[in-house]
């Protein structure tokens, strides 16, 4: 779509996207080409010289049971943390929406999760889970369930995908009240006429109609759990115990920042790259969709 | 009564959904004002005591082990959030303004390079983006905190869908006026897009004063610890926690981004849901 009434003129446009273009290329572009020029190139033990390797950084990398298991690892963490936030969310969304009392007051004490930083929740969450002082964490050793998320890799996985969902949730409920809130109530009055009732009702009318809302918050709640999530998680244990919650973000920023392993830590970005693009493609058809609809 | 029944349920669930939501926070809210060793005993009580919030005043001006004062980090918290979300603004309206009332050559270009921003987060050019800031001496800066935070393709995005929709007569009436374009800009433009900048600033707010790995990469020097860095720090420290101190400076950095939240709460869903798809 474009405007139909327009200003003359170019130098002024071009002096007030100016700024913007300068950051992007300073802070975004040239970054990015660097990323993937140094992820084909290798530097000698003392980092005095570098070469071109071609591809033998993303040979490494795809050779190593390391990095395979941190691929299949994120790929379980984002499934977790995107499934269990989508659900609880569609759930209250879907109670709030029936005509009931209080929903304005309902939304608000459920959006609120949303400003909580990333980091936060980890912090939260330890105190609520922390195997000593945490209310949670203590009872369960009380009650003979051996709880040390520092110890113990399932339970520390656990811990990170349910304080990265617990976040989630309320951005996700806004747009499933949103989306449920836009359905015309004449459809589904005229379900109802029609003897549909409760489940079903909401699996043949509700659901179809609310699929690009579906669609959409799958993407972003992919995105999130895959690239946002790295303060949780970092916070919750520094991806320990082991690399038991080593994501993907996690070993680019551990090999790139404390091991200072360049090339491999730029192969890592680029093979990241990669995976916003395809996110980023599959949004953009499901919004094509959506737009033709 | 056999009607009545069923309402009740949904209310019961979201009511325990938010308990359930409100618990870590009531946790940390209770537990701010407990002693610290009765904390680490795992004694920490639902019931907060009136004789302990003076940690409050404690954590502001002394810190905790592991960081500094916290209204320090609290003061640079909110100065990059509110540097980044005006900033994000001022760039992008002025941006999206140019693309869509302008034609000029390579305006697509640039708002393709602009929108290529998206697929490009912090985390995936981290190095890179590391050594640029170096090279340009931002290491450690406030400057370095937030300027690179400061492109924005969804704010972009977010205008150009808003310019797109104003009608064409309302131009049209301003150029009658003898309105040049940075008047129409200044005077009809940004007036009319009122709730859309508002519904952005909560969101860029909350973006700025949540950022932490990028803080954590570019600000080593304690002075710029933001309040995130600074509770994830006192965590950290692996003996002699002072738990009541942490809680209460988690409280602490919730606040503000909370509340930017609530009060703005209606601008802000209305923006988010209606602009952002």
């Amino acid at each position: 779509m474009e405007r139909r009434t327009l200003f003359p003129g170019r130098v002024l446009p071009a002096l007030l996207i100016l700024p913007q273009l300068v950051l992007t290329g300073v802070f975004f572009l040239w970054p990015a080409l660097q990323a993937i020029t140094s992820s084909l190139e290798r530097e000698d033990a003392f980092g005095t010289s570098t070469e071109f390797v071609g591809l033998d950084n993303f040979a490494d990398l795809f050779g190593d049971p390391l990095y395979l298991a941190a691929i299949g690892r994120t790929l379980v963490f984002c499934a977790c943390v995107t499934a269990i936030a989508m659900g609880v969310a569609l759930v209250l969304a879907v109670l709030a929406d029936t005509e009931i009392r209080g929903r304005a007051f309902y939304r608000t004490m459920l959006i609120w999760p949303y400003a909580v930083a990333p980091a936060m929740a980890a912090v939260l969450w330890v105190l609520m889970f922390h195997p000593q002082i945490g209310l949670v964490g203590a009872w369960l050793n009380r009650i003979g369930i051996a709880w040390d998320y520092k110890l113990d890799g399932t339970q520390a996985m656990a811990l990170v995908v349910l304080a990265a969902a617990w976040k989630q949730v309320s951005y996700n409920f806004i747009f499933f009240l949103a989306g449920l809130q836009a359905i015309p109530k004449t459809i589904i009055e005229a379900a109802r006429i029609d003897g549909a009732r409760g489940v079903r009702r909401f699996r043949t009318i509700v659901l179809p109609l609310l699929m690009p809302t579906v669609y959409f918050l799958l993407v972003v709640d992919l995105v999130y759990a895959a690239f946002d999530t790295f303060a949780t998680v970092y916070a919750v244990n520094g991806g320990g115990p082991g690399q038991s919650t080593q994501t993907l973000v996690l070993k680019v920023y551990l090999d790139g920042v404390v091991n200072a392993n360049v090339g491999s830590s730029s192969a890592q970005s680029v093979v990241l790259m990669a995976g916003v693009i395809v996110l980023c493609a599959l949004q953009f058809r499901f919004l094509g969709r959506k737009a033709a609809t | 009564m056999r009607r009545r029944m069923p309402a009740l349920i949904p209310h019961a669930v979201l009511i325990l959904a938010i308990l359930l939501f409100a618990l870590p926070i009531w946790i940390a809210v209770a537990g701010s004002t407990q002693d610290s060793a009765a904390i680490a005993r795992g004694e920490v009580s639902l019931v907060p005591s009136l004789s302990g919030l003076g940690v409050y005043r404690d954590v502001l001006v002394n810190g905790s082990a592991g960081a500094g004062p916290v209204w320090r980090s609290l003061l640079v918290s909110a100065a990059m959030a509110l540097a980044i979300a005006f900033g994000k603004i001022a760039l992008s309206l002025p941006s999206a303004y140019a693309v869509t009332f302008f034609r000029f050559p390579f305006r697509m270009t640039a708002f393709w390079l602009i929108f290529l921003t998206l697929m490009l987060p912090v985390e995936v050019r981290l190095i890179p983006t590391f050594q640029v800031m170096s090279s340009l001496d931002l290491i450690n800066s406030f400057t370095g905190l937030t300027i690179p935070l400061v492109a924005s393709a969804t704010a972009t995005l977010l205008f150009r869908q808003t310019f797109l929709a104003v009608p064409d007569e309302l131009v049209e009436a301003a150029r009658m006026d003898g309105a040049g374009p940075l008047r129409f800009l200044r005077d009809i433009l940004i007036p009319v897009s009122g709730a859309n900048i508002a519904a952005l600033f909560v969101i860029l707010f909350v973006y700025g004063w949540n950022q932490y790995l990028w803080p954590l990469l570019v600000a080593t020097d304690p002075k710029l610890d933001t309040v995130v860095i600074s509770i994830v720090k006192m965590v950290g420290v692996d003996t002699a926690t002072e738990w009541n101190k942490v809680m209460a400076t988690a409280v602490l950095a919730l606040i503000p981004p909370v509340a930017v939240v609530l009060v703005m709460q209606r601008w802000f869903v209305k923006g988010l849901t209606e602009g952002d798809k």
